[in-house]
């Protein structure tokens, strides 16, 4: 379909995302989401704690995600949350202000 | 579906890595595949090879296993010259400089900025001492903890030393036991003072009595499933066996095994054996080891000395091994401290010639990141304790020196959330600096991990700090979460986490206002632990009030980002190149 397999993993005990063999999204980050099953807030301001696992629904690459709002507190484990795009080979991160939206059906 | 781990521990995995290492080593480090680079690094481990975060490409952190803490005369010496002479990297450390050794919270050792090339060569002059990194990391028998000082402690009800030995020969490069679905932590103690920490090991043989045939016999009774990682903490759980010292060695190898082909899998979050655990329950261990993995009939437990504790509770006796202490044979261990387990090369060096000079030459590590030197006579004592060196790794040093325990952090290890090392120096330099505890306090344990792993034991502390981000005016700070009134001892406790993502700059000043609030308001001869204990968990977020105070924090930034948290010019773009083969 793409022409080119991806390979995704998650590695080190769930610190990074590797895509095509190299680290490219790490933990630690704020990420903004709408994550409404994750907790109340407008807006989720998640620390990304661990990454529990990868995959890619077309172009787009996406992880399961735990970590904790550092809005209201919650902790959980998010959906599936976009974290960047494959083009041409080449993989570009979902810019770190951006708003990502939880993907409702896998 | 087995994991990538367990594809890749599934073709090559065990003893068989090392020849695999040397041949990259001789070729250099290019000569590993790109896509094949994960693989290898994950199989490295088991040989004690981590490959350093991003941004520090092809530099290796390299455990040294050291069964016990127990360094023999001259070992020292051999870790201060290797470290001297290949832990130096391309970055240099504001407080610690260029080459230093890590004591770790599990009686180990680890060298930073390690080159591939090198590693054939310092193996070589490790294994011609008696030293090795076999099975330091992976998914294996890690290195074998205890009380540091067994076989001399006056306080010893048996002597686990001889116990750990066979333990290690037996399951160091053993195949049956080199592919576990996880690591594999044991704790041997045989001391009264529970500084074996075996509540929070996988499998934990701790010292009790057992009336075998109408006598008393000691031997150990046996723990399963502690551990303090991923949120998930778990104390070693009773499986109603005791056993005689010569059978530790079938009943470790035994639970070993019904880990090895029980464990998960399939999913490395659960693969601990304290989740097995967890969904067996005790009775279901206890029966699966009877009747699969050991050809005898068990003992049921028998009577322990728990109630002897005074290890890291926070109260009574002896909470370390800090300081000068009774051995059995007359002489004297003196326990020194070194502040977040990390001493540089040079003074490993001298440490080395002191304990050659003052005692025997032995030295041996605690689980609280510091050193022990052995078999010092009473005669040699005072002139040992005037010693220069002994200014900085102090017998009698401040109680925040002395309770500082800190992991890696994010100068090098990938998991880490926050800058760790070199901040909780700085903690506790401002905290001696500013704040006096109580009259008849002298103990305050403050643990800083940088993240959920939990290598730092943060649920163990009087005061667990935990890396976190959150913002400040808006922007991303690293943070921490505090928690409070962990210990262990007969009624072994994890810290309440009470207060979440205070900025790093206010954590100082949180933990004088706790103080604070601790001297005015406990009751005479209160410990800290029974005060966090008879107080609600926002009575004491109310205590911790977090503070701006003249601490200053130099690494509030996203220290992930950088290539090396202390370089002038840290941005990832500026990382150095991988170290060319020589």
């Amino acid at each position: 379909m793409w022409g080119v397999t991806t390979r995704l993993r998650v590695l080190d005990d769930g610190a990074w995302i590797s895509v095509n063999d190299a680290r490219k999204v790490r933990v630690s980050e704020l990420w903004r989401l709408d994550a409404p099953d994750l907790c109340e807030c407008a807006l989720t301001d998640l620390v990304v704690e661990n990454f529990q696992s990868v995959g890619v629904d077309g172009p787009t690459v996406e992880a399961r995600v735990y970590g904790q709002c550092i809005a209201c507190g919650a902790t959980g484990i998010t959906g599936w949350i976009p974290v960047g795009r494959v083009s041409g080979g080449e993989f570009a991160q979902i810019d770190r202000s951006a708003v990502r939206r939880v993907r409702r059906e896998r | 579906m087995p994991t990538d781990v367990e594809n890749w521990k599934s073709e090559v995995y065990g003893n068989e890595i090392r020849d695999h290492l040397f041949e990259f080593a001789e070729q250099g480090f290019d000569s590993i595949p790109d896509d094949e680079r994960d693989a290898w690094f994950e199989r490295f481990k088991w040989w004690g090879l981590y490959h350093q975060r991003n941004g520090q490409e092809g530099y290796f952190m390299m455990r040294i296993g050291t069964p016990n803490g127990v360094l023999e005369p001259g070992q020292l010496r051999v870790v201060g010259e290797i470290a001297d002479e290949y832990a130096r990297g391309p970055g240099t450390n504001p407080i610690f400089g260029d080459a230093y050794a890590d004591f770790t919270t599990r009686q180990s050792i680890q060298l930073h900025w390690i080159e591939l090339s090198d590693v054939p060569a310092i193996f070589e002059k490790l294994e011609e001492n008696g030293l090795s990194t076999q099975q330091a990391c992976g998914d294996s028998w890690r290195n074998i903890v205890g009380n540091p000082v067994a076989g001399k402690d006056a306080q010893e009800v048996i002597d686990a030393w001889p116990v750990i030995r066979e333990l290690n020969e037996t399951f160091k490069g053993n195949d049956d036991h080199a592919n576990l679905p996880r690591k594999w932590k044991v704790s041997v103690t045989g001391s009264a003072d529970g500084s074996g920490q075996g509540d929070i090991n996988d499998l934990a043989f701790e010292p009790a009595y057992k009336e075998i045939d109408g006598e008393d016999v000691v031997g150990f009774n046996v723990r399963v499933g502690g551990g303090l990682s991923r949120n998930e903490p778990r104390l070693a759980r009773e499986i109603d066996v005791w056993v005689a010292p010569d059978q530790v060695s079938d009943v470790a190898g035994g639970l070993s095994a019904l880990f090895r082909d029980n464990g998960d899998r399939e999913d490395r979050y659960n693969a601990r054996i304290k989740f097995l655990v967890d969904e067996w329950g005790p009775e279901r261990v206890r029966e699966t080891l009877q009747d699969e993995y050991v050809d005898f009939e068990l003992e049921t437990v028998g009577r322990d000395v728990r109630e002897e504790y005074t290890y890291n509770t926070g109260a009574g006796e002896r909470n370390d091994l800090v300081g000068v202490h009774d051995q059995t044979d007359g002489t004297n261990f003196v326990g020194l401290n070194v502040l977040v387990g990390r001493m540089g090369a040079a003074d490993v060096l001298d440490l080395a010639d002191l304990a050659a000079e003052y005692g025997s030459g032995e030295v041996r590590l605690s689980q609280r990141q510091n050193v022990i030197v052995t078999d010092v006579p009473d005669a040699a004592l005072d002139d040992f304790l005037d010693e220069p060196l002994l200014d900085h790794y102090s017998p009698d040093p401040s109680p925040f020196m002395r309770g500082s325990v800190a992991c890696t952090g994010t100068e090098f290890c990938s998991l880490s959330i926050v800058e760790t090392k070199n901040r909780q120096v700085r903690f506790a330099r401002w905290l001696k600096a500013n704040v006096d505890l109580p009259v008849g306090v002298d103990e305050f344990h403050i643990h800083l991990s940088g993240c959920t792993a939990s290598c730092a034991q943060p649920q163990i502390a009087d005061v667990s700090l935990r890396g976190m981000k959150t913002r400040k005016d808006g922007d991303p700070v690293e943070a921490l979460d505090v928690g409070l009134g962990g210990g262990l001892g007969d009624e072994p406790q994890f810290a309440r986490w009470v207060t979440q993502r205070v900025p790093v700059d206010e954590v100082p000043g949180a933990i004088a206002n706790l103080i604070e609030s601790f001297a005015a308001e406990r009751d005479e001869g209160e410990s800290f632990r029974a005060f966090v204990a008879r107080h609600d968990d926002d009575e004491l977020d109310a205590f911790v009030d977090p503070e701006e105070t003249d601490y200053e924090d130099p690494m509030m930034h996203n220290t992930k980002r950088t290539w090396y948290p202390y370089a002038e010019n840290d941005a990832m773009e500026d990382a150095p190149s991988p170290p060319a083969d020589d």
